[in-house]
């Protein structure tokens, strides 16, 4: 058998060290919003089924739902929601083969951030 | 071991075995949902907080019941699908198999529950 020989490869940038940049940070919170919204999809499931159980069962649920730990967890969610859409939106953008120069893509990226956060603001004032 | 090139094995519907399906379930999902969530988030935020007659008042109307319904079966089943990328890019093996289960039966688990109870709601 051939003597396996170490080869001195150049090593890619690891994660921890790499500059944050628009487009990945843009990239991964697309993931982090999207997988972290299950918590908010448990919750209304729960207090759905509370509201249709009983009052006492409603009363534990929503005390939760409407504590400032429910709050916290809403409005995030709410936060969360919104970024996932834009940055949804811009997907099916890139998909098309549009807006994928590193300046579009980045301001792009910019979009989905400050617009998630003003949509965020005018939902909370019509609810 | 089967004897495939590289080229045989993505040919067709390639490794996964369903080809672009998932990635466009992804779109569509995600199509449909763009165009119900707005108003899902206006119509819920304004149930949340109610008292429990308001609460059941606001989700036995047939329109909030049915985007309800949606809401629920779609973000969940797109969740799954989204979530199930996430772990194909992350875990292998065994512990892939075991969470693509996992979040497969909380997704139908929780879809089943949130009907469950807008039905007994609505009807």
């Amino acid at each position: 058998m051939a003597e396996t020989t170490e080869v001195e490869r150049p090593l890619s940038p690891h994660l921890q060290i790499y500059r944050p940049q628009m487009t990945s940070i843009s990239s991964i919170l697309t993931r982090i919003t999207g997988n972290a919204l299950v918590v908010a999809a448990f919750l209304i499931v729960w207090w759905l089924l509370a509201a249709a159980t009983s009052d006492s069962y409603f009363a534990t649920a929503d005390a939760v739902m409407t504590s400032w730990f429910g709050d916290l967890v809403m409005t995030l969610s709410l936060w969360a929601v919104w970024y996932h859409y834009l940055a949804g939106l811009r997907h099916l953008y890139f998909d098309a083969g549009k807006g994928l120069e590193i300046e579009t893509a980045e301001r792009l990226g910019w979009v989905c951030v400050i617009g998630s956060v003003v949509l965020t603001v005018i939902t909370l004032l019509l609810v | 071991m089967r004897y495939l090139t590289a080229r045989k094995r993505a040919e067709g519907l390639g490794a996964a075995g369903t080809g672009t399906e998932h990635h466009w379930y992804m779109k569509l999902s995600g199509v449909g949902l763009a165009l119900i969530i707005p108003v899902f988030l206006v119509a819920f935020g304004r149930a949340l907080g109610g008292s429990r007659a308001e609460v059941l008042d606001a989700f036995s109307h047939p329109a909030m019941a049915i985007l309800t319904g949606l809401v629920i079966f779609f973000g969940l089943r797109h969740f799954a699908a989204g979530a199930q990328t996430m772990i194909e890019d992350y875990a292998h093996g065994s512990t892939r198999r075991a969470l693509i289960i996992f979040v497969t039966i909380l997704s139908y688990g929780l879809i089943a529950t949130g009907l469950f109870a807008l039905a007994k709601i609505a009807l």
